[in-house]
C-alpha cells in the first residue's frame, strides 16, 4: 500500500532580505492573481545551484519531485548539503507548504528533524516528556501509558525530576529521541540524529528504526552516513540541485552519489599566462587520482591517492624542494611532506612531481592540499594554496557500528587479540 | 493503525475558510500543557515566585492613584480611586496581555514551528488561557480589597444581578484580544513594522479606554469616539456590576460581542492562511 505519494512537487524560496522590494512583489503577485493571470514570478525562478550567481532572487529549492513510498519501506534520502533534502522533509512533515504539486499522506507523520523540539530548559525531564509528546501529536493518556517505557529507553531514570537544562547534551538527545521513538507514527522521518549520541545509543536508535520498519511502518531517513543508509534502507533517493537524479537500491544510488560529488575537484591545468604563481614559478597542472584494486574512481579510506604536480620554474639552477601540506576541513595541518633530500638542481622550464598518499592512512572527512616551491630548503618562492579539495568516504566491513571514527588519520596499525 | 485509512492531502494553498477545528480539538492536551509550561516557567528562579502576580497590579494601581487621582485629580464617579483603577487595570491588563503575547506567536515560536507541525492556533489559545490565571488572581485581590474597603466604610457597595455576566465580560475580552493578536501575528511574519505599531498602539489604546477615567467624564466628539471603542462597554459595565454606579449598557455589550466575534473570525482566517507557509518569510 502506498503511504506517501509526492506528485510534481516544487518549492520556491526567496533569497535575501524582505523589504520594500518584497512589498512590490506581493502587490504584483496579488494583482496578477485577481485578474486570473499566471504568477509572473514562477517563470523567472532559477534552479537550486549554489555555485552560480543567480540573477533573480528566487530559487527553486525543489523542482518537480515525484516519488512514492510503500508501507513498511525504509527510504534513504542522500545528497550534498543544499540539495533540497531538508526542504523535502519539511514539506512532508507539514512545516511548510509546497509552491506547486500535491502530497498524499496516509497516516500520522512524526518527524525527528531535530530532536528535542519544544523542550523547555526550566521544566523537568518528566514535564518535558509530556510537553514534547503532545507537540509531536500524542494525547496525555497515550504518553502516560508509555511513560515508563520512554524513561527506560532514554536511560535517564535518575534525573527524570531534574530540569533539563542541567542535563548533558547526550542525556538531552537521548530523552528527546526516546519520546519521538515511542510515538508509533505510521510514517517516521529521521534526519541526521545518528550524528549525536554515543555508540550504545546509536545502536538503540538503529534498533528502534528497524522495529518501526518491521512493524509495517514507514521510515524516511536522511543522512550523510552512507554506511548507515546502506545497512538500514531498502531503497534510496539521490537529490541534486533540487531534483531527483537517482532512485533505486541503496548500494547503486550511493555509488552514483560518490562518483558525482568527486568529479568536480579532481584537479585542473592552466595556460602559462593565467596560471597562479609569480615571477619565480607558476602552476601548470595538479591532478588527484585515486588508486584502487577494483579500479573504481572513488575516494574512500581504502583508496590510495596519487597527486601529480607540474610547475614551471623561472629561476636558473634552482636548488628546489616541493613542500606539501595536507589540511583537514577544520584547518588543522594533518601532515607536511617534502621532496627528496638533498634537493635536486632544476633548470628553467617545466618540472613534475608525484606524491602518493597510501590507503588506510586518512580518516573520513574533507581535506585540502597546499604546496610550496622552496629554494635552498629554506626560502619559499610561492605558496600554492588550496589547490585540491577532496572528501574521503567511509568504506568498512564486519562492523555493526556506523558512527564516524574520531581523528584525522586512521592508519592501519597492527593490533590484535591473542590468547 | 486506524489512521491509515485516512489520506491527508497537502496542497500549495489551503482555502481561507478551511479552518481545521477538529484537528485543533485533537490537540487539546497540548494546549493545557502549554498553559502549564507558561505558568511554571515564568516564575522559575525567582524568589517571590507567583507573588509577582499580586505585586504588579497593586503597585500599578497605587501609582495610578498617586498620579491621576492625587496629582491630576481626575474624578472617579463616586468609586474610591484605588478600587476604580484596580478594576480598570484588571480588565485592561488581561486584554493587553492577550493581545501583545498572541501577536508574537509566529515570531517567538519560529524555532518550534520550523521543525514540527501541530495546529498553530494551539499557541495563541494557550496564551489566552494562561492569562486567565493571572486575571483570576487579580480578581481575587480585588474581592479582598472590596471587602476591606466596605468594612472600613470607604466604599459603598451595590452589587447588581449583572455581576453574573462577569464570565461573559472576560470571554469578550479574550476573544477580542485573541482575534486582534493573531491577526497581527499573521501580518508581522513578513513586515515587522507592525510590531512597533502594536506596542505603541496598545499604549495609546489604554487612554482611549475608560481605565483611568469614567466615560461620563468625557464630552462631545471625544465621548462619541470612546464609546465606539469596543472595550469601553466591558470596562464600564464591569464597574457598574461591582459598585452599582452608573448604568448598565446592554446595547454597548452587544456591540462589543459583535466586534469580538468579527475580529476573531477575521483573525482566524488570516492566521489560517499564513500558518501554512510562514516559515519561508519569518
Amino acid at each position: 500500500m502506498e503511504v506517501i505519494k509526492v506528485n510534481h512537487v516544487a518549492k520556491q524560496y526567496r533569497l535575501g532580505q524582505v523589504g520594500k522590494g518584497s512589498l512590490v512583489h506581493d502587490l504584483n503577485h496579488w494583482w496578477h492573481r485577481i485578474r486570473g493571470k499566471e504568477d509572473p514570478y514562477l517563470r523567472i525562478t532559477e534552479s537550486n545551484d549554489r555555485t552560480q550567481q543567480s540573477n533573480s532572487n528566487l530559487v527553486w529549492a525543489l523542482e518537480d519531485i515525484s516519488f512514492s513510498v510503500q508501507q513498511g519501506e525504509v527510504l534513504g534520502i542522500i545528497g550534498k548539503n543544499g540539495a533540497g533534502k531538508s526542504t523535502l522533509l519539511k514539506l512532508l512533515s507539514k512545516v511548510t507548504a509546497p509552491t506547486l504539486g500535491t502530497i498524499h499522506l496516509r497516516g500520522r507523520v512524526a518527524s525527528l528533524l531535530e530532536v528535542g523540539t519544544g523542550f523547555h530548559p526550566d521544566l523537568t525531564g518528566r514535564e518535558n516528556i509530556f510537553l514534547n509528546g503532545a507537540i509531536l501529536g500524542m494525547t496525555k493518556a497515550e504518553i502516560r501509558s508509555k511513560f515508563d517505557e520512554i524513561v527506560a529507553f532514554s536511560g535517564v531514570e535518575k534525573y527524570i525530576d531534574t530540569p533539563v537544562k542541567r542535563y548533558s547534551s547526550g542525556m538531552y538527545v537521548r530523552l528527546a529521541f526516546a519520546v519521538a521513538a515511542h510515538l508509533e507514527p505510521e510514517i517516521l522521518i529521521v534526519d541526521e540524529v545518528l550524528a549525536v549520541g554515543d555508540v550504545e545509543f546509536q545502536k538503540k536508535c538503529i534498533g528502534k528504526m528497524k522495529d518501526v520498519a518491521g512493524a509495517g511502518r514507514t521510515v524516511l531517513f536522511v543522512s550523510h552516513n552512507m554506511e548507515a543508509v546502506k545497512n538500514l534502507c531498502s531503497r534510496a533517493l539521490l537529490l541534486e540541485h533540487g531534483s531527483i537524479v537517482s532512485e533505486g537500491s541503496p548500494t547503486q544510488v550511493i555509488e552514483t552519489y560518490l562518483n558525482s560529488r568527486n568529479k568536480t575537484d579532481w584537479g585542473r591545468s592552466y595556460e602559462e599566462q593565467e596560471a597562479p604563481g609569480n615571477e619565480f614559478t607558476r602552476l601548470k597542472s595538479i591532478e588527484l587520482k585515486p588508486i584502487r584494486e577494483d579500479g573504481k574512481s572513488i575516494i574512500t579510506v581504502k583508496s590510495s591517492l596519487e597527486i601529480n604536480i607540474s610547475v614551471w620554474n623561472y629561476v636558473e639552477d634552482l636548488v628546489a624542494n616541493l613542500s606539501l601540506h595536507l589540511y583537514a576541513a577544520t584547518g588543522e595541518c594533518v601532515f607536511n611532506v617534502i621532496t627528496q633530500l638533498p634537493p635536486p638542481t632544476l633548470g628553467v622550464g617545466l618540472h613534475h612531481a608525484r606524491c602518493v598518499i597510501p590507503k588506510e592512512l586518512l580518516n573520513t572527512g574533507v581535506f585540502y592540499v597546499s604546496f610550496m616551491l622552496v629554494q635552498d630548503t629554506a626560502k619559499p618562492l610561492f605558496n600554492f594554496e588550496e589547490v585540491l579539495t577532496f572528501e574521503v568516504e567511509e568504506e568498512r566491513e564486519n562492523t555493526n557500528w556506523h558512527g564516524k571514527y574520531p581523528g584525522f588519520v586512521r592508519p592501519n596499525i597492527d593490533f590484535k587479540i591473542y590468547s | 493503525m486506524e489512521s491509515l485509512r485516512k489520506v491527508e492531502v497537502i496542497t500549495p494553498k489551503r482555502g481561507m475558510f478551511d479552518v481545521r477545528l477538529h484537528e485543533l480539538w485533537g490537540y487539546r492536551d497540548l494546549i493545557l500543557l502549554f498553559v502549564r509550561r507558561d505558568f511554571v516557567a515564568q516564575y522559575k528562579q525567582t524568589i517571590l515566585g507567583p507573588l509577582w502576580f499580586i505585586i504588579q497590579p497593586v503597585l500599578t494601581a497605587l501609582m495610578f492613584y498617586v498620579v491621576f487621582s492625587r496629582i491630576a485629580t481626575i474624578p472617579t464617579n463616586g468609586v474610591h480611586p484605588f478600587l476604580f483603577y484596580f478594576t480598570g487595570l484588571a480588565v485592561w491588563n488581561y486584554f493587553s496581555e492577550c493581545l501583545t503575547k498572541t501577536s508574537s506567536t509566529f515570531i517567538s515560536n519560529a524555532n518550534i514551528f520550523g521543525k514540527v507541525y501541530f495546529p498553530r492556533l494551539t499557541v495563541p489559545i494557550s496564551i489566552v488561557i494562561s492569562g486567565l490565571l493571572k486575571l483570576f488572581i487579580h480578581l481575587l485581590i480585588l474581592t479582598l480589597l472590596i471587602v476591606v474597603f466596605y468594612f472600613q466604610g470607604w466604599q459603598k457597595i451595590d452589587i447588581d444581578w449583572s455581576l453574573s455576566l462577569l464570565p461573559i465580560y472576560i470571554l469578550l475580552l479574550a476573544l477580542m484580544g485573541l482575534g486582534l493578536g493573531i491577526l497581527f501575528s499573521a501580518l508581522t511574519t513578513k513586515y515587522r513594522d507592525l510590531t512597533y505599531l502594536l506596542t505603541f498602539g496598545v499604549q495609546l489604546l489604554m487612554y482611549a479606554t475608560p481605565v483611568i477615567y469614567p466615560l461620563r467624564f468625557t464630552q462631545g466628539f471625544l465621548h462619541k469616539a470612546i464609546s465606539y471603542n469596543p472595550l469601553t462597554s466591558v470596562v464600564e459595565n464591569f464597574r457598574f456590576s461591582l459598585f452599582g454606579i452608573g448604568s448598565f449598557d446592554g446595547i454597548g455589550l452587544l456591540y462589543t460581542a459583535g466586534c469580538s466575534i468579527g475580529m476573531l473570525m477575521l483573525g482566524v482566517f488570516v492566521f489560517n492562511r499564513v500558518e501554512q507557509s510562514f516559515m519561508d518569510t519569518v
